[in-house]
């Protein structure tokens, strides 16, 4: 198991109160394996993916355990943390386009972190020059400042750059929203090819856009409102989804070759809860087309079938017994 | 007809971002501290007077420390510190607020045509500006002000408006210019709408609150100005400032004399004033940008 | 990188041109003449007025039409002519402010350049650690929202006119019993006297320098770049050498724009401590009515201004890499 979250719960503390953004969570990711973390705005998966690397000064753990390769995670500790990041856990950020130093360039911002981080450059840029390559640059790019390079040009550096010390985990954050479809496209290959050539071992694809996971993930863990909702191989969520939440979100995506008189879009109504003060009970309820009285109670994540759960009362009775995957409940609210 | 008016009236997030404003802006501290300081001064000049035992023209014994006959002590002449102070709290905030006023009116007005024309008027503007960013501005107004024969409150503020507001054109011109590239200016230069009207009911607005955050700054450096230029013995020539009293204590003995109650007041009032100033606009920044807002 | 200096100083050239012609202009616009004032503090043989008013006219070239004036005027620039001193009569202007220059650079560049240093390493300090912000904070806005004149009576009336001591003279650029010389006695006279104004100067740009740069550093640290930096696990020390260097281009475009508000303070300053620079002179100036002695200073102040700014362009160019490539930091 390259990854493992156990309950995990993490909340920000805002002047109106807490927000817990990420409420119990549990699930695995195996080496090699490539999963995509998929919900809407503000479901909690940005905060999943974020908090496993770097918290945000707002940010605080609330219960939960992490264990990467064996070793616990310490992502509440930012000191503890530091040897983990980039050498064992890294992360491509949502905001690459701006996330290299304006006034330096590229090369030699990637030297002096590195020098930093106690490794030299002069040994790893053999190999930092193939991969640039590798993702279609050209060598030269380090010698240029980041203002010279177009916003997908400074996208494959950046991922180049995460990857360099092959890390175990790779969190990639919204890494095609801001490109268009063709780079996206690119991409999408780009992290097949880094786990290809074991530049990672494995990979969380964060994304509201479940297109892209088709292409990439091999398994897809969708989110809502912080909690679980669904999770399963890539194709079965896509293609049988269970839970009426991704049934939704697949049925609002336009398909290749339909043409719209033969079927309509259908988006879902109305918006996820907040997370200041979630409601008791499935916090999917007030859209569901398929609630029902029981849903008034928190449904738990289960296994229904191997390798496919989820948290939907009208399929816990065909859960599996405990000892699978994930067969924990979704944990309670605490408080910040 | 501006293109707000063919979007739905949605009362909901407008007057949601007002209130969030608000909520933000009693709990920062900074806003609060400095405005308080700032508010204790106006109160001082507002009701000041009520507590003016003698008049300013009333000259009594000389040299006294204060007392409770004369908060403020006596000055060389015998005259009544306090009551200096708080006629000389008025004026000096009275110019400074014209000042700073006409400063930001200059400032916006040349900013927006600057920002929202561009080419060969925003470059004419720019070569202006520059021009007074390189003069100095205390030596420009000490060359004016020894130049005519007499100044008055209002032609004070009338010089520093004219003097300072070459920083604020240029903030606010850059402000415009990333306003001006986006999509609802576009849509209301196609549905027709004259410069002018774009101007004020598009940019303007968006822009308010950093329009009050460079008022806030040009009302604390008007303040410094005109204490700088009365100390120079260019103010009005029988008023009284905060600047005057500090320029007549260094006249008339003060220093040699231990008169300290005669400067420390002025000096310390604008201290007071401009410096709640300064620490509103910060915590005011703070409340506006949510990226500042730290916990 | 040529082009970007290049540009500047053309900027600099029509600054100085515009500058100059307002100079020019300004007692020209003012009712009454310099002739007429020149001559009303000279005591003149009764009858004689009329003439000598004439010869002043003719010599002074205020009865050509104004276009040769002006062109005069640019004419006299040139050679380094800035007009004779009325207060001073009948010193040459170039003399007059020349006595009075070195003063005014001892006591603004020091100042200038320490300040600068002192505020910006304290200001990215504080932005380091919360307890030594929280000292820095509020004497940083005290200081930069305090009037040059106020700093300067306090510390004259503290160390000088004896509300603490009497460490430091009270006025004066030197003892006035002293002559000029190069001796010990002399040069220790113009360090005391020195002392005090400098302080003036020093403590409030250094208020407001380090308030600038500490607010810029946390601008920096809060930036996208350091949050990837720390992400990737870098010491914070790496993170806050980009923030600082980052941060040091604003505040260089800032010192330039300060300038102007730097030579006021140095002019309020020395008139309080009698001082004897150039912001002393220009009062005298003033208030002896002595427009050429007035536009002369002001001309050369210009001057000083706009090499400063060069300079400083040039080490902006020094500073951001970017400029090198041809990219403006702007």
């Amino acid at each position: 198991m390259a990854l493992k979250v156990d309950n995990l719960q993490l909340c920000y503390r805002t002047l109106r109160g807490d927000v817990v953004a990420v409420d119990g969570v549990t699930f695995a990711i195996d080496d090699g394996e490539i999963m995509g973390l998929a919900g809407e705005s503000g479901c909690g998966k940005s905060t999943l993916g974020n908090g496993l690397v770097r918290m945000d000064v707002r940010m605080r753990q609330l219960s939960g355990r992490v264990e990467l390769d064996g070793k616990q995670l310490p992502i509440s500790n930012d000191k503890a943390m530091r040897p983990f990041r980039f050498a064992e856990v890294s992360i491509v950020p949502q905001y690459a386009m701006s996330a290299l130093n304006p006034t330096r360039k590229v090369g030699k911002m990637v030297a002096e972190l590195l020098k930093s981080r106690g490794f030299d450059y002069k040994s790893a840029l053999p190999e930092l020059e193939r991969r640039v390559k590798l993702v279609g640059l050209d060598a030269d790019v380090l010698k240029r400042y980041p203002i010279e390079l177009s916003g997908g040009m400074k996208q494959r550096v950046v991922m180049v750059i995460s990857t360099l010390l092959n890390p175990s985990l790779l969190i990639a954050d919204e890494v095609t929203s801001a490109l268009d479809v063709s780079t996206q496209r690119a991409v999408g290959e780009m992290l097949l090819e880094f786990r290809a050539e074991q530049f990672v071992k494995s990979t969380m694809v964060i994304t509201h856009d479940l297109s892209i996971l088709a292409q990439v993930a091999d398994t897809i863990l969708v989110m809502y409102a912080g909690k679980l909702a669904e999770k399963a191989p890539a194709d079965v969520v896509i293609g049988s989804p269970l839970h009426p939440y991704t049934q939704a979100l697949i049925s609002s995506l336009p398909e290749v070759g339909v043409r719209h008189d033969q079927k309509t879009l259908v988006g879902i109504p109305g918006r996820p809860p907040t997370l200041l003060n979630p409601p008791t009970g499935c916090r999917f309820r007030e859209r569901c087309p398929a609630a029902f009285d029981r849903c008034a109670e928190q449904p738990p994540f289960l296994e229904v079938k191997p390798g496919h759960s989820v948290a939907c009362w009208l399929h816990a009775d065909a859960a599996l017994p405990a000892g699978g995957d994930a067969a924990l409940p979704a944990g309670g609210d605490a408080a910040c | 007809m501006t293109v707000t008016n063919l979007l739905p009236q949605s009362a909901g997030p407008t007057r949601r971002r007002r209130f969030e404003f608000l909520y933000f802006a009693l709990r920062n501290k900074k806003l609060l501290v400095g405005l308080s300081f700032v508010v204790l001064m106006a109160l001082f000049a507002l009701i000041g007077p009520f507590f003016v035992q003698h008049s300013m023209l009333a000259y009594g014994p000389k040299f006294q420390p204060p007392s409770a006959a004369y908060y403020f002590g006596t000055n060389y002449f015998g005259a009544d510190v306090f009551a200096e102070f708080v006629y000389g709290l008025r004026e000096s905030l009275f110019v400074g607020l014209l000042g700073g006023c006409g400063a930001t009116v200059i400032g916006m007005t040349l900013g927006f045509i600057a920002g929202y024309k561009g080419g060969l008027i925003d470059e004419a503007l720019n070569v202006i500006c520059n021009v007074l960013l390189t003069i100095p501005g205390l030596v420009l107004l000490i060359l004016i002000g020894g130049f005519l024969q007499h100044t008055s409150a209002l032609i004070e503020a009338a010089l520093i408006a004219g003097t300072t507001w070459t920083w604020a054109m240029r903030a606010i011109r850059a402000q415009t210019f990333s306003l001006v590239s986006r999509d609802f200016v576009g849509l209301a230069r196609l549905s027709g709408e004259k410069s002018r009207s774009i101007i004020l009911r598009e940019i303007a607005p968006n822009m308010s609150s950093y329009l009050f955050l460079v008022f806030i700054l040009l009302f604390g450096g008007a303040i410094l100005v005109a204490a700088s230029f009365d100390f120079l013995g260019l103010g009005p020539p029988n008023g009284m400032s905060l600047g005057i009293m500090m320029e007549q204590a260094s006249d008339w003995s003060a220093l040699p004399l231990h008169l300290w109650w005669w400067f420390v007041p002025p000096g310390a009032a604008i201290t007071c004033t401009v410096g709640g100033l300064y620490l509103a606009n910060v915590g005011l920044d703070e409340v506006f940008n949510p990226k500042l807002r730290a916990l | 990188m040529r082009r970007y200096l290049a540009r500047k100083f053309l900027i600099y050239v029509v600054t100085f041109w515009v500058a100059a012609t307002i100079d020019w202009l300004l007692p020209r616009m003012v009712p009454g003449n310099p002739v007429q004032l020149l001559l009303s503090k000279i005591s003149l043989q009764p009858g004689t007025y009329n003439a000598t008013y004439k010869l002043y006219m003719e010599t002074f070239g205020f009865n050509r039409p104004w276009w040769k004036q002006y062109l005069n005027f640019w004419d006299a620039l040139v050679h380094g002519n800035l007009g004779i001193s009325i207060y001073q009569f009948p010193k040459p202007v170039t003399h007059v402010i020349a006595d009075y220059v070195l003063f005014t650079m001892a006591l603004l560049i020091p100042a200038i350049l320490l300040a600068y240093y002192a505020g910006n390493h304290v200001g990215a300090m504080a932005a380091r650690r919360k307890v030594l912000d929280n000292t820095v904070l509020p004497i940083g806005y005290i200081l930069t929202a305090t009037a040059y004149p106020w700093l300067a009576l306090l510390l004259a009336f503290l160390l000088a006119a004896g509300g603490i001591g009497h460490f430091f003279p009270v006025s004066g650029g030197y003892s006035y019993g002293l002559i000029p010389t190069w001796s010990w006695t002399f040069i220790w006279s113009l360090i005391t006297h020195w002392v005090l104004p400098f302080l003036t100067l020093f403590l409030v740009a250094f208020g407001g320098w380090a308030i600038g740069m500490r607010n810029l550093i946390i601008y920096e640290l809060e930036s996208d770049y350091s949050h990837y930096l720390e992400a990737l696990g870098a010491p914070s020390r790496l993170v806050r050498k980009y923030a600082y260097r980052n941060a040091r281009l604003p505040q260089l475009t800032g010192l330039a724009l300060q300038l102007g508000v730097l030579i006021g303070g140095a002019v309020v300053t020395e008139v309080t401590f009698g001082y004897p620079g150039l912001g002393y002179l220009i009062l005298q100036a003033v208030g002896n009515e002595d427009y050429f002695l007035l536009q002369g200073i002001f001309l050369f102040i210009i001057v000083g201004v706009l090499v400063a700014n060069f300079i400083i362009d040039i080490v902006y160019v020094l500073v951001d890499p970017r400029t090198r490539v041809g990219i403006s930091g702007e």
